[in-house]
């Protein structure tokens, strides 16, 4: 049975639904920075360990968060490369607004 | 439980041999600096071709506790795709000195792109699906912008990075789902937990329309295709030669691997899916080149349209189907190469020229570079008796088998549409009046790469069956009798 204060698995799929998709808006809605966009794609990625975690913890199996844990490991590789790249085309432009991102179009 | 003997290794050991040469090649590096560029990137081809040797002899099996699988599937995309790599290395070699762009950390990047490409490939488990995605998009973002002093190169792998690192998280939460749901990431035990009554989870089809986009972005189909023309143009151009060539191949092996193995149950949900972005990738691929004025943005679109082409014979759910997307993606393959070493000869006064209009005039400066560009164009564009056309002839033939009629018409129509501006880059070379000469100091090795490819898509005819054998071995491997 469970009650409205009860927290069950829909509440956390719910929770990380609801961050995934807020992460998700985060890079598309952020008109200013490009260190926005890098924090959104963490959300989107850390979203995802509470969902696994969460059915790891109702199958009864560990697959879940040994998955969980090589999320975090490549979550952390790829901003460490996203920053890299942003160094990179901060030293160019002097700018990290998503404004200057346009120098290619058509 | 774990299988900890040697044996159970075996069949990764092209995988194990190419992850340790790019260590070696990183040490290397460092202590000869960036003057060993070249020279690392010629040792990089010789570690795929000894790859290569290896994977010849690899037993077919599974491998890490079934995470891993062998078969001759896997084995013919490795072939093609460690090919690819190698013409690219060599590219790369002869672009990053004439362009001065030394870097010892590229030709280690290709390897470790490449290996993620392998495992991606062998993938039995959606955790060896996310590990080898991640492996080569990691080492992909950073050779975008490799050339960190232009504004267009970093800008190019900014927008590589973000809308890949999307496309992760898409995949990832996709994986979160079918685990949850189905109950496991193994490959094998989700399409027995899922052939019953619980076939039709909602759950599950959500997860799978999630990998599916995610894997959409990485083949660059519509409409996740939006990074293509960007990346392309912006980086060095033997990257975006690499690009072109290989991972797209590695994704639509991943795709062809899932669909087939993980959901055939499935399949009247992921038909419709894969039909819809079939028939977009074509369209924006056809009408998207036509104002382009850029030949990298122009192959952009081309590639677009091709992966529509290819996902024709995915949509038709078939053996057939994925013979024919094997043999498509193989010449594609062949032909992106020859196309690309011409672009990377168009350069005047040491500089790279980009233009379509800078061909203008080929046919009377330098005839020979001419003609084989336009027998690529003629190939691209799917006509007899070049070897593009028999791609696209058994793609639908292969749609129109599966009863797909409308599919292959509109197909059929769009490739035409496509014709036009390959067509145009033709007339451009051989009608309109001659421009400045290229210069003419092109590489050895890059003259072979270009001849070797021509010579492949016109005596396609006569040889056919090398590809076809391997295919049709392929594509059984994914549909056991």
């Amino acid at each position: 049975m469970i009650g409205l204060l009860e927290i069950g698995m829909a509440h956390y799929l719910t929770l990380a639904g609801v961050l995934f998709t807020v992460g998700l808006f985060g890079v598309f809605l952020n008109r200013k920075n490009l260190i926005v966009i890098l924090m959104s794609i963490e959300l989107m990625l850390l979203s995802v360990n509470i969902n696994f975690v969460v059915f790891s913890s109702y199958l009864n199996d560990l697959t879940g968060q040994v998955f969980s844990m090589f999320i975090l490991t490549v979550a952390a590789a790829e901003v460490a490369i996203g920053l890299a790249i942003l160094v990179a085309f901060f030293r160019n432009k002097n700018s990290i607004e998503i404004e200057e991102v346009s120098s290619m179009k058509g | 439980m774990i299988d900890l003997a040697l044996d159970g290794y075996m069949s990764a050991l092209p995988e194990i041999f190419l992850a340790l040469s790019g260590l070696v090649f990183l040490i290397a590096g460092v202590f000869r600096g960036n003057s060993g560029t070249t020279f690392l990137c010629y040792s990089a081809a010789f570690a795929f071709v000894f790859s290569l040797i290896l994977l010849a002899g690899v037993n077919t099996g599974e491998a890490f506790s079934d995470l891993f699988i062998m078969d001759d599937f896997a084995r013919y995309i490795k072939v093609i795709i460690l090919l690819g790599a190698i013409a690219s290395v060599v590219y790369a070699a002869s672009f990053l000195k004439d362009e001065q762009i030394f870097r010892f950390e590229y030709p280690v990047l290709m390897i470790f792109a490449v290996v993620g490409m392998m495992v991606m490939v062998s993938a039995n488990d959606l955790l060896t699906v996310y590990l080898g995605l991640e492996l080569s998009s990691l080492s992909l973002y950073v050779l975008a912008a490799i050339h960190r002093e232009s504004i267009k190169s970093s800008e190019a792998g900014l927008k590589y990075f973000v809308l890949g690192a999307i496309s992760s998280g898409f995949i990832l939460f996709g994986c979160s789902l079918i685990y949850g749901f189905a109950g496991a990431t193994n490959f094998d035990d989700i399409s027995v937990l899922l052939s019953g009554d619980n076939s039709l989870n909602i759950g599950v089809i959500f997860g799978m329309v999630f990998i599916l986009s995610g894997l959409a972005f990485k083949i660059s189909a519509v409409p996740f295709h939006m990074w293509t023309p960007d990346v392309y143009e912006g980086a060095p151009t033997s990257v975006t030669a690499f690009f072109a060539i290989v991972p797209k191949i590695a994704a639509i092996a991943l795709i062809i691997r899932i669909l087939f193995e993980v959901f055939p149950s499935m399949s009247e949900q992921w038909q419709q899916v894969v039909v819809f972005i079939s028939v977009a990738s074509m369209a924006i691929g056809a009408f998207g080149a036509i104002a382009q004025k850029n030949i990298k943005r122009l192959m952009a679109y081309s590639s677009i349209g091709n992966m529509g082409y290819a996902l024709i014979g995915v949509a038709a759910a078939t053996q057939n189907g994925v013979y024919s997307v094997l043999v498509y993606v193989t010449i594609y393959m062949v032909m992106t190469v020859g196309v690309f070493g011409i672009i990377m000869c168009m350069r005047k006064r040491g500089y790279a020229a980009e233009s379509i209009s800078d061909l203008s005039g080929l046919s009377k400066n330098s005839p020979v570079m001419a003609y084989g560009m336009a027998i690529l164009m003629f190939s691209l564009s799917g006509i007899p008796p070049m070897a593009g056309f028999f791609g696209k002839f058994m793609i639908f033939e292969a749609a129109v088998n599966a009863e797909m009629y409308i599919l292959a018409v509109i197909g059929v129509l769009l490739s035409v549409v496509a014709a036009y501006y390959y067509l145009r880059v033709i007339k451009i070379m051989f009608f309109d009046e001659a421009e400045d000469r290229f210069d003419c100091d092109i590489a050895f090795s890059r003259r072979a790469m270009i001849a070797i490819s021509v010579i492949l898509i016109v005596a396609f005819i006569f040889y056919p069956n090398i590809v076809f054998d391997g295919a049709m071995s392929a594509s059984l491997a994914l549909f056991p009798k």
